[in-house]
């Protein structure tokens, strides 16, 4: 658990620092841990001499060659099977779903196999490999396209589920996914690819790789507890958020401020490991919350960290927890999206609601 | 590692036509099945002269050593004492459920023997006798069958996959364990198995596509012996035979007698080594018989004939090897007392552990789901710890 602000403070002030997006931020992730350790490799559709559809992984068959980064026939089960097999086989796959909704193919070998095959085998055969998987809406995508698919994956024990929202933690969890010794979906919010932060990607790599060799914590704080970040400090209410719905999280809460409301905003960053911890501190200090994420909201992550707050904070509450979710429908047209997504007024009208006449 | 090593083709078909040229023949000779099941011994043990074995020209199958030829029949035998064992067993309710192999034997003991130690096999549930002949102790096989949450033995150390039960999911798992060796300039063959039935499914299909697009050495071994559960093979398919399949992928595919043991081991070995010295997969259709029910749990006199199951007995591949054995002068009285002496043991000690109760911690099932326990794993195993003391004072 870490409730200190965005980590790492260092690289904002770094002299290297200069304007990088997310994507290059995940690219240069794989690229350096590439370069470190052989047995990484990076397959999926349009991967090697396209660099992704999102060119996410440009460069990397120019640069390694075709052995560690290439494309492979259209199948995703099969991308994921074979990618189970190579992990068995002393490699770490890193491999790319095209889109959110192109991964159902391979959900069998997902949830059957790559998830189960550690406790199957009674921890002998570990499988450290990385899904990443492309998700949420924002882009003005088509159906097919903007699919919040984490539920599933989250509901399937023997996975872990990262999803980072910022370009710092594109690159450190990237990397702590890679060198994660249990099989790891990683979902990238496609609406930040191109966003940009200021960051030094070297001193990044210096900082993660120091990290990882000296010290038994993980490197990039996710590890088995699940590594929450309070991403701004508040005293009356706390936005619990992931992925592509912190930055509304964060624009909502500079907009409460306005109205003399405190909020503060955790960025759970794992979904699984889940951090406890993090989540009833934040619920502690401030008494009240608003769970706020792209996915539709029955039987979601959501609905799961309402639960959580409810068994184990209810003490702490003032008013009741709200969610601000996506509707209960099929991703909705371009057009019509931005009805659908969680808004800023979506959640300020969500605060107007948590009694605070007490 | 040669990262160097273009994992595609490069040309389309290259590398069967490479191939075929090498044998002297065209790639449609080359990949095209045998106009008939490669068989050896006639259902009487009778070796069957070469030019009517159904090879075709430019392939050669050799008969395997003598050594070889009674180290399969011991394993044949030991393998339908375990069968025969395991299903009195589930009939006395020791074993929760047991898919036999019985009259499927020579497949079984052929997948084993036909791989070198640094070979990979990926068997599905219903070859527990493959498992046993590459060497896993029986008791550790029979784990998951008497209900316990674990696949018993240890992957790694055996080069043996948990068996699969989701049809076919495990040959893309073969295909990625042979790939990462290709990667790593090694020549490990990985020997996938699975039923006809199981064909029809999706991951049958991407499994020979990216194993012949990646050009790895995988051998796809297809048992089939007729039934998927009450379903005949006609219902799965109307390609002309299973082995046909592998030429849509641009891969070499045959049949053989599966009730053969000879024909086994040869067109295994064979495969193999073509897989090995090549790079490149191959399929190969084994035509066997299921003499018993899917597992105890079926009726199959509500699907097949019994007519059907007698006519199969005149093939048994246990007889027939005997007897060539026999004729051959490598089976005497002596060898044959041998062998069913350790039959009998191997049958006495799953007698003994089936009938003892197995020692398991239920706070195991926390253990292994990740590397290390997350906090809500360990609070939960906590929680059924603190139940367990309870029960216990109670
Ligand atoms: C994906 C999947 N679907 C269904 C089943 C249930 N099932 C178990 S065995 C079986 C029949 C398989 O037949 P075949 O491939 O011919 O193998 P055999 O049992 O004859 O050895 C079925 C349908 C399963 N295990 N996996
Ligand atoms: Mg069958």
């Amino acid at each position: 658990m870490a409730t200190t602000t965005t980590m790492p403070a260092a690289a904002e002030t770094a002299t290297a620092a200069k304007p990088t997006t997310f994507a290059a931020a995940l690219n240069t992730a794989m690229s350096d841990a590439m370069e470190r350790e052989a047995s990484v490799c990076v397959f999926g559709e349009d991967v090697g001499t396209l660099g992704g559809v999102f060119r996410i992984t440009d460069g990397l068959t120019q640069r390694f060659g075709k052995g560690r980064c290439f494309d492979t026939p259209l199948a995703e089960s099969g991308i994921a099977g074979m990618a189970m097999g190579m992990a068995m086989n002393g490699m770490r796959p890193v491999i790319e779903m095209q889109f959110d909704a192109f991964a159902y193919p391979a959900l069998e070998q997902i949830f059957s196999h790559v998830a189960k095959t550690a406790n199957r085998s009674r921890g002998r055969v570990r499988l450290p490999m990385v899904i990443r998987i492309p998700y949420g809406g924002g882009v003005g995508g088509v159906e097919h396209h903007c699919d919040s698919s984490e539920a599933y994956y989250a509901h399937t024990p023997g996975l872990k589920i990262y999803t980072p929202a910022t370009v710092t933690d594109a690159y450190l969890m990237l990397r702590e996914a890679i060198d994660s010794p249990d099989p790891v979906v990683f979902f990238e919010p496609k609406k930040l690819y191109w966003t940009k932060e200021s960051v030094d990607l070297s001193a990044l790599r210096t900082q993660y790789e120091s990290a990882a060799e000296n010290s038994s914590a993980p490197a990039a704080g996710v590890g088995a507890e699940g590594g929450a970040v309070v991403v701004r400090e508040g005293t009356d209410v706390s936005f619990i958020s992931y992925g592509p719905s912190v930055s509304t999280a964060l624009k909502a809460a500079a907009a409460a401020a306005e109205d003399g409301i405190s909020a503060e905003v955790l960025d759970l960053r794992s979904i699984v490991p889940f951090d406890d911890a993090a989540l009833a501190a934040t619920v502690a200090k401030t008494g009240r919350a608003i769970v706020i994420a792209e996915a539709q909201g029955f039987v979601s992550v959501a609905s799961e960290i309402v639960a959580r707050i409810q068994e184990r904070s209810f003490h702490s509450l003032s008013s009741p927890v709200k969610r601000v979710t996506g509707f209960d429908i099929p991703y909705p047209s371009p057009k019509l999206e931005e009805h659908h997504l969680p808004s800023v007024d979506r959640i300020l009208d969500a605060l107007d609601e948590l009694q605070w006449e007490d | 590692m040669t990262s160097d090593t273009a994992p595609g083709a490069t040309e389309q078909g290259s590398h069967i036509r490479d191939t075929s040229s090498s044998f002297g023949i065209t790639p449609e000779q080359y990949m095209l099945p045998a106009a008939q099941q490669i068989r050896m011994l006639a259902p009487d043990g009778r070796l069957i002269p070469e030019e009517e074995q159904g090879t075709s020209p430019g392939h050669e199958y050799p008969i395997p050593e003598d050594d070889a030829l009674l180290a399969a029949y011991e394993a044949l035998v030991v393998g339908r004492r375990v069968n025969d064992q395991n299903y009195a067993l589930v009939r006395q309710g020791r074993l929760a459920v047991y898919p036999s192999s019985h009259g499927q034997e020579a497949c079984q003991v052929g997948a084993a023997l036909a791989l070198g130690d640094a070979d990979w096999m990926f068997p599905t549930y219903r070859d527990t006798v493959a498992t046993i002949s590459r060497g896993v102790d029986p008791l550790e096989v029979m784990v998951s069958f008497r209900g316990d949450w674990h696949c018993g033995y240890d992957p790694l150390q055996y080069k043996i996959s948990a068996m699969s039960t989701p049809l076919t999911t495990q040959l893309l798992h073969a295909v990625g364990v042979a790939h990462a060796a290709k990667l790593r300039g090694e020549d490990t063959v990985v020997l996938a198995m699975c039923g006809d039935g199981a064909t029809s499914e999706g991951d049958f299909h991407e499994a020979l596509n990216f194993a012949a697009v990646f050009e790895v050495p995988v051998v796809f071994f297809v048992q089939n012996n007729g039934y998927a559960i009450s379903v005949p093979l006609s219902h799965q398919t109307a390609a002309p035979s299973l082995a046909h399949k592998a030429i849509g992928y641009g891969m070499a595919g045959e049949q053989v007698d599966g009730n053969d043991m000879v024909a086994v081991l040869a067109t295994l070995r064979r495969a193999v080594d073509l897989a090995r010295k090549n790079s490149m997969p191959l399929l190969l259709e084994a035509i066997t018989y299921r003499m018993q029910a899917h597992t105890n749990a079926d009726d199959d006199s509500r699907y097949r004939e019994s007519d059907e199951v007698e006519q199969w007995k005149q093939r048994d591949p246990l007889q027939r090897m005997r007897t060539f054995l026999t004729d051959r002068g490598v089976l005497d009285e002596n060898a044959e007392t041998r062998i069913s002496g350790k039959a009998e043991e191997v049958a006495a000690a799953l007698r003994l552990a089936m009938t003892t109760e197995p020692a398991m911690d239920p706070l195991e099932i926390f253990d292994h789901v990740y590397s290390a326990p997350t906090a809500q794993l360990r609070e939960q195993r906590a929680q059924l710890a603190d139940e367990l003391a309870r029960n216990q004072e109670g």
